[in-house]
């Protein structure tokens, strides 16, 4: 068996005449945490799919944990956890109805003690009769993630998992994924937080269902090319729209007090900075973020030209 | 004050357009009355006419050839069989295939000629006794004004009479002709048919809708699993109907049993399994319970108003009729009817039951394709 725990390439997948996917190759290696991120719409929902085998790729092929993602896809699901974007178990049931269900759909051999223990493991036996319905969203996450590693996959598919869960909750989440992650199962989470991004081994960026880049995240920072300032003082807020305006500034963003702009000129953005900003507003370079990049990264990538006529 | 107009064009315009996209829905409020007006404006026919009637003949003269012609011209009597068994008539007649039977026995012509007033027999299959009134009603009309061609000449004087032959009518199968007999069998088809189809197509139905169907997809079930996993507690609803329709029939109003309850028991299996095939491939095909129920009712109709459940099956056009015979209802009520009032077998209405065996093969395959390519 290889090491990649998923290898495939050249990856379509059309929807009527639109181009979701549009050839797209990966591998990833076991045991990592791979955050999957990119626009709405990019492709990373259809690619997953397509990887887990509930979707068949129009081209392209390769394989998810030794299985072939074309004829495997019964053996690929029972290998694999996938946690849907929406809450996709069922409300009508309780909590540990819904793991009995899932429990025998896999066939796991002393059902029984194996729902208990989730059920302790999440802290859910006091409401294990509750129905599923009536959670929180950060509960119903945890009860989905619960569900789809009850049968020990050794791939873990999470499209989206945390969207609409506070702080709190997302980072017990992130826990969950990290404790996972160390007993030797293979994860690949798409996200839209950039925090998120940066809890991951490495990250796969897609934009209009083409592979844009890939790797670790401070390896994505270098390798943009993109160069940051940092400007204070009073007033820097007003300056944001002027900024957006001059030459060589990709992107300006005012947060945290700050006003940081960024680019892939150096010379543009101080001679920017320069002809902008007044004199008690001070300058200083800082390391780009992670979402300076990609904001630069979906500039390149330009307009969506998936529509065929 | 019924509040801004401009606030009430805009709800309504809204409305508008949520209707022109949901394509099905648009497409039902235009299909449903072209369909129900053509279809059943033209097949509903209350004088049902050309209906099959099997010839025992025990003699071959010009006269009675003349009544059989008389028959045909009518309009009312499709001959479609004329021998001289008893046995072969019978069991056209027992089967359901002929809805008279008519008898002429020998030594009729001769008779006639001496002015004896001789008996032809009718038998009708009264266990739908709308389907032969009429035909009933004018028999010795048909018949008489058939023979008074023949009786010219040296035979005039037997028109004085007030009819040269004394046509016998006997109803069988429900001879009081109680419109319950045949009705309360029927509903029982008629009620599996509406219940079955829309449970199982909202069922599914619901999965898609809230999303649990990619979470069911996306583990290790083979639709086949899931197809019949999901069907089954259907048929326990569908039992419990059928004995609670028996038990009514039985004891509220005196519909007879004549035929086995196995017979009757193989039937109904059959029966709720082609609707439940029927509701399983709507909801692979319907993207919301709303379009699913709608589609139901697409199916319920033609299923009520052609099967011969309101209306006489064989008083249909043949299109009509060929319609009918592609819904499991129309052979359900046959083995129903066929059963309860004629105490028929499972040989008797193999047919029928062959019939259901391929639909259920048919709609089964089509649920079963449509379900795997529910995601793509």
């Amino acid at each position: 068996m290889s090491a990649a725990a998923i290898d495939v390439y050249g990856l379509v997948k059309c929807f009527g005449n639109k181009v979701a996917v549009d050839g797209v190759d990966l591998k990833m290696p076991e045991g990592q945490v791979w955050g999957f991120l990119g626009p709405n719409g990019s492709g990373k929902t259809t690619t997953i799919r397509m990887i887990c085998g509930l979707l068949t790729a129009d081209e392209g092929g390769g394989q998810c944990l030794g299985f072939d993602i074309r004829k495997d896809a019964n053996l690929i699901k029972q290998a694999t956890g996938y946690m849907t974007q929406k809450f996709s178990f069922w409300e009508d049931l309780t909590i540990r109805e819904n793991l009995a269900f899932v429990a025998r759909l896999y066939r796991m051999p002393r059902m029984g003690r194996k729902i208990d223990e989730t059920l302790e493991g999440l802290g859910l036996s006091q409401r294990q009769n509750q129905l599923a319905g009536s959670l929180s969203g950060g509960w119903k996450q945890r009860l989905a993630l619960a569900a789809v590693t009850m049968h020990s996959p050794r791939l873990l598919l999470l499209d989206e998992p945390t969207a609409g869960v506070d702080p709190q909750a997302r980072r017990d989440f992130w826990d969950e994924i990290h404790l996972l992650s160390s007993k030797g199962l293979t994860v690949l989470v798409s996200t839209h937080y950039m925090d998120e991004a940066e809890r991951c081994d490495a990250i796969v960026y897609l934009a209009h269902g083409k592979l844009i880049t890939q790797g670790p995240v401070h390896d994505i920072i270098d390798k943009a090319g993109l160069f940051s300032f940092r400007l204070v003082g009073e007033g820097v807020r007003e300056l944001t729209e002027a900024f957006r305006g001059q030459s060589g500034v990709d992107h300006a963003a005012y947060y945290g007090n700050a006003l940081y702009i960024s680019g892939r000129n150096r010379n543009a953005l101080e001679q920017a900075i320069r002809d902008v900003a007044p004199d008690h507003v001070t300058a200083e370079e800082v390391k780009p973020t992670l979402e300076d990049v990609f904001i630069e990264l979906m500039e390149q990538a330009g307009t969506d030209k998936r529509m065929h006529g | 004050m019924f509040g801004n107009a401009s606030r009430v064009s805009a709800v309504f315009t809204k409305e508008l357009i949520q209707m022109r996209r949901d394509r099905l829905t648009f497409a039902m409020m235009i299909m449903i009355p072209i369909v129900q007006l053509i279809l059943f404006g033209y097949a509903i026919n209350l004088d049902p006419k050309n209906l099959p009637t099997a010839v025992v003949a025990e003699e071959q003269t010009p006269i009675v050839r003349s009544i059989l012609q008389g028959l045909k011209v009518s309009g009312y009597y499709d001959i479609i069989l004329e021998t001289d068994d008893p046995h072969k008539s019978n069991e056209l007649f027992a089967s359901g295939q002929a809805v008279f039977l008519v008898h002429i026995p020998s030594g009729f012509s001769e008779r006639l000629v001496r002015g004896d007033r001789p008996q032809i027999l009718i038998e009708a299959d009264a266990s739908d006794p709308a389907a032969a009134s009429n035909a009933v009603a004018r028999a010795e009309t048909i018949v008489n004004r058939a023979l008074r061609h023949h009786l010219k000449g040296p035979l005039a004087f037997l028109n004085a009479a007030p009819e040269p032959a004394d046509v016998i009518i006997q109803s069988r199968y429900n001879p009081e002709a109680i419109t319950q007999y045949n009705i309360v069998p029927g509903l029982l088809g008629v009620i599996l048919t509406m219940t079955l189809v829309m449970i199982t197509s909202v069922a599914m139905t619901r999965e898609v809708e809230r999303g649990t169907l990619e979470n069911l997809l996306a583990m290790p079930a083979k639709p086949a699993e899931v197809m019949i996993g999901k069907i089954t507690p259907y048929v326990g609803v569908g039992a419990v109907q059928v004995i609670i329709v028996l038990l009514t029939a039985r004891y509220l109003f005196d519909v007879p049993f004549q035929g086995t309850l196995s017979t009757l028991t193989f039937g109904v299996t059959l029966f709720i399994i082609a609707n439940l095939s029927v509701g399983f491939t709507f909801s692979t095909i319907a993207r919301t319970q709303m379009q699913a129920i709608q589609m139901t009712f697409f199916f319920f109709l033609p299923s009520l108003l052609l099967s011969g459940f309101m209306f006489p099956f064989r008083g249909m056009p043949h299109w009509a009729q060929w319609i009918g015979e592609a819904l499991p209802l129309t052979h359900f009520l046959r083995i129903v009817r066929g059963v309860m009032l004629k105490g028929g077998s499972l040989i008797e209405l193999q047919m029928e039951f062959l019939a259901l065996a391929a639909f259920i093969l048919a709609a089964g395959t089509v649920a079963l394709l449509r379900y795997q390519r529910t995601l793509d």
